[in-house]
């Protein structure tokens, strides 16, 4: 007789599933975790929204929140939603500062003023040395949410998740 | 033509446009003239290549005839891609690269702006997922044209005989067909004429601003691609990317 669970249950079982590329952060931290419901049957249905188009993370994600619950004795269904589109606006706090302690500069900014044509650049965060004093390298980092910074203090190069 | 043909039609042709660009800028990988390039177009085709997943698959959904992406990617010839000419034009220097983009993304940056509001749910939710991505490859490739083109003489020239090669590819973008009217009555998408003048004015601005003219090509502008007549590029390029998928019709990744 397996046994009885909850929706509070299943969103802390996935808290083990964390995003492949940035292991500190669990895919409720990112967001990326919509909704969890369970049916009078006992079928959980997980909608989850993916971050970029083509982010290739997001099937090891899919496959992982499958495997952690179904190795769990669950009956399990992933849905796939892309509205509401993800922003980095639904990242947590918490999710914010393992971002920051790991050493990637968290998104500095809501999406609302999100840069257009020609914009100016926006302030962000050493992780390091917590200098303000950083300059943009590329808008296109090691991964399609990354953009690569520089620290012009202690000069050490660094990450930058980017707002969408 | 009914409904479900026009958003077919509509839909492949949003897609190719992805999937065929995502291919040519995947041609960089390791190639270009710095890391930091050569990871922006791998970025951005990634991007392009999830863009053009969700849209062959919805295609494939509104055909309804069980075609999936692959099938639609993989297992159409050169007459049944609907991708602008631009998309598939060559690589060839950075500059051309850059400049193709960037009259690209202006197309799309504002094709997407509009179908945010569009009756079709799938478009809608497309265009406020990949207008996001879509802001950041403008930007790149904006920058790049301006920071090119008022370059040396050098990078100015190679700019310049990019715009000269590639903007009687621009006209084309613009084209409407059936599938436009059926969709436009339904709210479902723009008037491409619209489209064209916001686009012309962020042409005309950023290439002032680049110290780039446009060519004056006496009105004429290439065409063929919503009938399915390409250039000789596209062939290449399908060649090299539905090779695998034909020799093994049956591999998984």
């Amino acid at each position: 007789m397996p046994v009885e669970r909850t929706i509070e249950n299943i969103y802390t079982l996935l808290e083990d599933v964390k995003d492949p590329e940035i292991p500190v952060l669990s895919v409720r931290d990112l967001g990326i975790l919509r909704d969890v419901t369970i049916s009078p049957e006992g079928k959980v249905a997980v909608t989850i929204t993916p971050t970029y188009s083509g982010c290739p993370a997001m099937d090891t994600i899919e496959r992982e929140v499958k495997e952690k619950l179904i190795g769990e004795g669950l009956d399990v269904e992933v849905i796939t939603k892309i509205s509401p589109a993800w922003t980095t606006d639904w990242m947590t706090e918490e999710g914010r500062q393992k971002l920051e302690d790991y050493g990637i500069a968290p998104p500095a900014e809501t999406t609302a003023d999100k840069a257009s044509l020609f914009a100016k650049a926006k302030v962000v965060r050493c992780p390091r040395c917590k200098s303000e004093e950083t300059s943009l390298i590329s808008q296109f980092g090691s991964t399609a949410c990354k953009a690569l910074y520089r620290c012009d203090d202690c000069l050490e190069t660094f990450d930058y998740f980017k707002c969408i | 033509m009914t409904k479900e043909e026009a958003l077919y039609e509509y839909l492949i042709r949003l897609g190719d446009n992805a999937l065929i660009l995502g291919q040519r800028l995947g041609e960089w990988c390791g190639h270009a003239h710095q890391l930091e390039s050569d990871i922006a177009m791998t970025n951005v085709s990634l991007d392009l290549i999830g863009q053009a997943r969700m849209l062959l698959t919805e295609a494939g959904v509104v055909e309804g005839k069980g075609r999936t992406e692959d099938d639609l990617a993989f297992h159409r010839n050169e007459f049944d891609f609907r991708n602008n000419l631009l998309v598939e034009m060559a690589n060839g220097d950075f500059a051309q690269t850059i400049t193709r983009q960037f009259f690209f993304d202006g197309f799309y940056y504002h094709l997407l702006q509009a179908l945010k509001t569009s009756k079709s749910e799938f478009l809608q939710a497309f265009a406020l997922k990949s207008i996001k991505e879509v802001t950041y490859h403008r930007e790149l490739s904006a920058d790049f044209v301006v920071r090119l083109g008022d370059g040396t003489e050098v990078s100015h020239d190679k700019m310049q005989n990019a715009v000269d090669l590639l903007w009687e590819y621009t006209g084309e973008l613009f084209e409407m067909t059936e599938a436009d009217e059926i969709l436009m009555a339904e709210g479902m998408v723009p008037d491409l004429n619209e489209i064209k003048a916001l686009w012309e004015k962020d042409m005309i601005a950023a290439l002032e601003k680049a110290t780039l003219s446009i060519p004056d090509t006496k009105g004429y502008m290439a065409s063929g691609s919503r009938k399915g007549n390409h250039t000789e590029y596209l062939g290449y390029i399908l060649a090299e990317m539905q090779y695998y998928p034909r020799m093994m019709p049956d591999a998984k990744w």
